[in-house]
């Protein structure tokens, strides 16, 4: 089940220390001098706290300069960030603003070529080949995950299929006539079409899947393994965002114990999101990324607001490079309820382990007399359980106890019949947040 | 007689029993008996239909998660403690009824029910010997 362990560019991947604290001190010396001449706001950042590339000697002094912040970025809009003139830029990306305007990104035609290494690179470290029939089923746009994927898959040779989000009859069809190896998606669109290859009749033996590649969304090792077993293929998770070009910032490789971070293109920091201060290596906080080799929208000291830790010991895989904990818990998906923090990832491992339910899920908050409610929604599909009323019933409880175990809050559990979540072909909406929508 | 029972999780939202009666319906399924038993927030719909089959096919197409179980098919006398006298035999030699609803009847003078317990066979044969056409 498990591919063989491969390289994109081994001498990279599995440079030791001392050579990628050397590369990376000598990438961030040139990034300094060419912010400060190219960026206002970082030559006033820079100033700010009487740092000048001069100055700049060593890789410790990355910790005198400010943070860079999402707002940081909104307050530039569109290209007050960027240090290259609009001419050079080949290609613009944006992230879905769900207040506001979008984030957005441009690349240089340098950019892309290394855009596209660094995902050739985390496809190769999944288990990808040059044989491999790869159907993107990330929806094309904007958005970085789709054409991110679809660059880095082409430079490793695979055949890749655009066939992008959506139309999942023809999906599945397109995937057993072609002979898709590999699939692109985010984990809840994958799910959604094993559900309906189900329905038309077709079981994983009718389709060659055997690597998924599945992001832009959290996905809990519970939702990993149904994913496994439903499409009989082996999954890996992989790591980035816009402002980072976008996948290909970290990455599984197929032993599964952390993303490899390309440390000769980013300068991971883990940060307490509190105070700011600085963690050391196994203690989580928020990530921090520098870009080295970003042209055109550099970043330095780029607060991500995803939580995890950094482990830098060595892979049964032979990189050397720092791993990343799975993100599961982005610090904005954190929901506060009744004062509890609560990260929907916990929820979704409980439900996924309770056998009589789908691992279709929704989350609904509201509020009544200024109190905050939780309801889960779920779907029965253990039809035993209709013998008697006093099994859904205990289902309910069941469910409801298991939540307040993890949790510590009291939960609403509403049973639904299958299929009445709704289903989407990008990201599941699985929050609904209606708290100060309603009054009483 | 024993007859086959269709169950149906139904959840308490607009529409939901029209829209299975409706696959029946489009799948030409009669319905001969019918019971919902429901909480505020979820129901358990119980039907008895001509084709069992049938029905069971055409609701998990249709999304549905449904079950098929054997229940027993009792015809008992029209008139007052029919149902009573039939109940009460059943109580007697300690089998439990978890539920019981009307049926059609073709017959004048007679009336049917279905009733769910644990040992259709036994209760089947406690029945029959108390005269009952069960």
């Amino acid at each position: 089940m498990r591919p063989e362990v491969r390289f994109y560019q081994k001498e990279l991947e599995t440079m030791p220390r001392d050579q990628i604290r050397e590369l990376q001190l000598t990438k961030l010396k040139k990034l300094i001098a060419y912010v400060y001449e190219r960026v206002p706001f970082y030559k006033e950042r820079l100033d700010s706290v009487g740092m000048t590339p001069e100055k700049f000697k060593s890789l410790d002094d990355l910790k005198e300069i400010p943070y860079t912040t999402k707002e940081d970025i909104r307050d530039h809009y569109p290209f007050g960030l960027f240090a290259v003139p609009t001419g050079d830029l080949v290609r613009i990306h944006a992230s879905s603003g769900t207040t506001g305007k979008p984030t957005v990104v441009g690349y240089t035609k340098g950019d892309l070529d290394t855009w596209s290494d660094l995902v050739a690179r985390l496809a190769v470290a999944a288990g990808a080949t040059e044989q491999d029939i790869a159907q993107i089923c990330f929806g094309y746009g904007l958005f970085t995950g789709a054409l991110g994927l679809h660059y880095g898959l082409e430079k490793i040779g695979a055949t890749v299929i655009p066939a992008s989000s959506g139309n999942t009859e023809k999906q599945l069809m397109l995937m057993q006539d072609l002979g898709t190896s590999l699939i692109v998606a985010t984990p809840s669109y994958a799910l959604y079409m094993s559900e309906v290859a189900r329905d038309l009749g077709k079981t994983k033996d009718d389709f060659k899947i055997r690597l998924g590649l599945l992001g832009s969304e959290g996905c809990t090792p519970e939702m990993r393994e149904k994913l496994e077993e439903a499409w009989g293929m082996f999954v890996t998770d992989n790591y980035g965002m816009s402002e980072l070009f976008g996948p290909g910032v970290a990455g599984e490789c197929v032993f599964r114990c952390g993303h490899h971070i390309a440390e000769d293109h980013y300068i991971p920091e883990v940060i307490d999101p509190k105070t700011g201060e600085s963690l050391n290596e196994g203690e989580k906080g928020e990530l921090v990324f520098t870009t080295l080799s970003k042209e055109a929208f550099p970043l330095l000291r780029y607060r991500t607001r995803d939580l995890s830790t950094l482990d830098y010991s060595p892979c049964a895989c032979g990189r050397t490079m720092a791993r990343m904990a799975k993100v599961n818990d982005r610090a904005d998906n954190m929901l506060k309820i009744k004062g509890v923090n609560v990260f929907p990832s916990q929820i979704e491992s409980v439900l996924l382990t309770i056998e009589q339910i789908s691992p279709n899920y929704q989350i609904v908050l509201t509020s009544k007399n200024y109190m905050d409610q939780l309801e889960v929604r779920v779907e029965v599909i253990d039809s035993t359980l209709l013998e008697r009323f006093a099994e859904l019933e205990a289902l309910q409880q069941n469910v409801r106890h298991k939540l307040h175990t993890v949790l510590g809050i009291d939960a609403k559990v509403t049973l639904l019949s299958p299929r009445s979540i709704e289903r989407t072909a990008g990201k599941a909406k699985r929050i609904v947040d209606q708290r100060g929508k309603n009054t009483i | 007689m024993l007859v086959k029972q269709i169950s149906v999780f139904v959840e308490n939202a607009k529409g939901r029993l029209a829209e299975i009666t409706g696959v029946l319906a489009d799948s030409r399924v009669n319905i001969y008996a019918l019971s919902i038993a429901d909480t505020t927030q979820f129901g358990i719909l119980r039907i008895i239909v001509e084709d069992p089959d049938a029905a069971q096919n055409a609701l998990k197409e249709a999304g549905f998660t449904v079950s098929i179980t054997d229940v027993l098919s009792l015809e008992i006398d029209d008139r007052p403690g029919g149902l009573a006298r039939a109940l009460k035999t059943l109580s007697e030699n300690e089998i439990d009824v978890e539920y019981a609803y009307a049926y059609i009847s073709h017959t004048i003078d007679k009336a049917r029910v279905v009733v769910r317990v644990e040992d259709i066979a036994k209760a089947s044969e406690i029945l029959k010997a108390a005269g009952f056409s069960a």
